[in-house]
């Protein structure tokens, strides 16, 4: 009798502490991303100092990146990483939404699948190689084909101006958007096929065709998840480095023209640590990774308002 | 009564199973018609056959004929969109566009026909809820989303959106199946009205229902026609003893 009481009680002592050993290291594990994240950010406020301190907000507006005179701007880089990451964006998603639409609507089954690995693969290849490619093939077809076509026919626009050097803006933002549509498309592929059926069958019992059920039923319910998904491809593209530093010319100047070579945030920083040997100058850079992480703060935190108020929108109306 | 539907020789096989098996029924017009059956018995197969929903599923096979007056909607160059404007069809659970307001719920399919004026879409939009008994309950926030609505509200706005089309048939899939006791009633007695109009056919699993709602009953068993008669006669005097068995519970 006495025995069973002893075993039981083992039991339930037992039970007990491997519960709480879990969770001390669960909950560890968990703050262990939140210390690393502060120290993260701590550390690249303190090594920015020195910039800080010198420019203040006029790092931000400034125009000139001098490291002889010490003068240190950040205003072409963030108009780089910007623009070149929404122009990408802007041509990536029509272009991803469509073969999501064709992988999962259009396509019979195996041959949806074949396109959908396909697009996986893409988003596998190191981004060296597509700046290899983009060094070594995109670019002379731009100076030699693309660029002299635009111009001969939009020249009048100011976006399509100055000389054709193949290495330029248009070359970064053509290279995003290659990179950006695989993952644009993969999640937007999960986004539709977890459209219930139920939904589809209510817009073709109502005789509407495969295009109509699509616009009707298909896209609206997954507007969300598909919003999220280019979120995700912002994300990529505003933070993406070495294919955009490859070809998109490393010049930190502001125009207005397509063509000419311009450089984005994390491409100057990857370009210019190593040598940088003033103490001021690696504090620029430091300064420009911070400014880097605030942006991308600043969108994600953006996506999931965007994201919460529509979700919210939609449990309002359940919950009534 | 002149038949509006009629099936003949219809089978349906999926890859490899056949579901069903070679039945014959005639849907007389302007009434209701309840399939009754166990689960699995190929009665929401048969359903959905009559506006082709199986044209969407990968690997179906449907043969035989189902003439709609006298066109065989499985003919050479027959248009399956077509024949689902003709042939609407209200499923189990209620299918709302989450994404659209009440208004727009009801005028979707309608609005496929092409442009239309702006005070023939209102005109639509209230006929159609009028008959279903949702525009009291709906006309001063026909703006607001569908899902603001309760279950039973959605599926009858479901049913509105349905009759906007101006079908001819109308095909049920256990329509109150996920609703409680009083929208199910609801349900039932908007069946009732809308039989003077359309010809309804109904599945469902519950008995009682079928014995309400429907003219005519007919009892599927394994993919098979088992029976199919006036619903008085089913429920009191039926042929088979396999319907007598299910109808009073011995099975199913």
């Amino acid at each position: 009798m006495s025995d069973v009481t002893a075993s039981h009680r083992w039991k339930i002592e037992k039970g007990l502490s491997g519960d709480f050993i879990f969770k001390a290291v669960t909950v560890l594990f968990a703050f262990s991303i939140l210390v690393i994240l502060m120290l993260m950010l701590y550390e690249m406020v303190s090594q920015s100092l020195p910039s800080l301190r010198k420019f203040g907000g006029h790092f931000m507006t400034g125009m000139d990146w001098d490291a002889v005179q010490e003068q240190f701007g950040a205003l072409p880089f963030i108009y780089g990483s910007v623009i070149s990451s929404v122009l990408a964006l802007l041509l990536a998603t029509p272009l991803a939404v469509g073969t999501a639409l064709f992988i999962t609507e259009i396509a019979p089954r195996r041959l949806g699948g074949f396109a959908a690995s396909l697009v996986e693969l893409l988003a596998a290849i190191p981004s060296v190689i597509y700046g290899l490619w983009g060094i070594l093939i995109m670019t002379p077809w731009l100076q030699q084909t693309a660029q002299p076509l635009l111009q001969k026919y939009l020249g009048f626009l100011p976006f399509f101006q100055g000389p054709a050097y193949g290495v330029s803006m248009l070359a970064g933002v053509l290279i995003l958007m290659i990179m950006v549509v695989p993952i644009i498309t993969s999640i937007t592929k999960e986004v539709l096929l977890a459209v219930p059926r139920s939904q589809r069958e209510a817009a073709i019992a109502l005789g509407a065709t495969r295009w109509e059920m699509i616009r009707m039923a298909v896209l609206p319910y997954g507007k969300s998840g598909i919003l999220g998904a280019v979120i995700l491809g912002l994300g990529r593209a505003i933070g993406e480095t070495m294919a955009v530093t490859m070809v998109i010319g490393n010049n930190p100047k502001i125009s207005l023209s397509l063509f000419s070579p311009a450089y984005t945030m994390p491409s100057v920083i990857a370009n210019e640590f190593a040598e940088a040997s003033s103490p001021l100058h690696s504090a620029a850079l430091m300064n420009i990774g911070l400014l880097l992480l605030v942006i991308t703060l600043i969108i994600n935190a953006l996506a999931r308002l965007l994201l919460w108020s529509m979700s919210r929108g939609a449990a309002r109306g359940a919950k009534l | 009564m002149n038949s509006k539907v009629k099936l003949d020789d219809l089978n349906v096989h999926f890859g490899g199973t056949h579901a069903v098996k070679g039945v014959n029924i005639d849907f007389p017009a302007n009434s209701v018609t309840a399939i009754i059956g166990p689960s699995g018995c190929g009665k929401s197969t048969v359903l959905r056959a009559v506006n082709r929903m199986h044209d969407m599923t990968p690997g179906a096979q449907v043969t035989g004929r189902i003439l709609l007056d006298d066109t065989d909607i499985y003919g050479r160059g027959v248009d399956p969109v077509a024949i689902r404007r003709k042939i609407g069809m209200v499923f189990q659970k209620p299918n709302p566009f989450p994404a659209m307001s009440i208004y727009d719920n009801v005028i979707a399919g309608y609005k496929l026909n092409g442009r239309m004026r702006r005070d023939e879409a209102d005109e639509i939009v209230e006929s159609s809820l009028q008959r279903v008994a949702l525009w009291d309950e709906v006309k001063d926030r026909l703006k607001s989303n569908a899902m603001e609505l309760s279950g039973g509200q959605q599926q009858r706005l479901c049913i509105a959106r349905t009759i906007a089309v101006r079908p001819e048939v109308i095909l049920m899939d256990e329509p109150a199946s996920a609703l409680d006791p009083i929208s199910t009633m609801k349900i039932e007695e908007l069946i009732e009205e809308l039989k003077e109009r359309y010809t309804i056919i109904i599945v469902t699993h519950n008995m009682q229902q079928a014995a309400r709602v429907s003219d005519v009953t007919a009892f599927f068993y394994l993919g098979e026609l088992i029976e199919c008669g006036v619903t008085k006669k089913i429920f009191t005097t039926p042929d088979r003893k396999q319907t007598e068995d299910y109808i009073t519970g011995r099975f199913g």
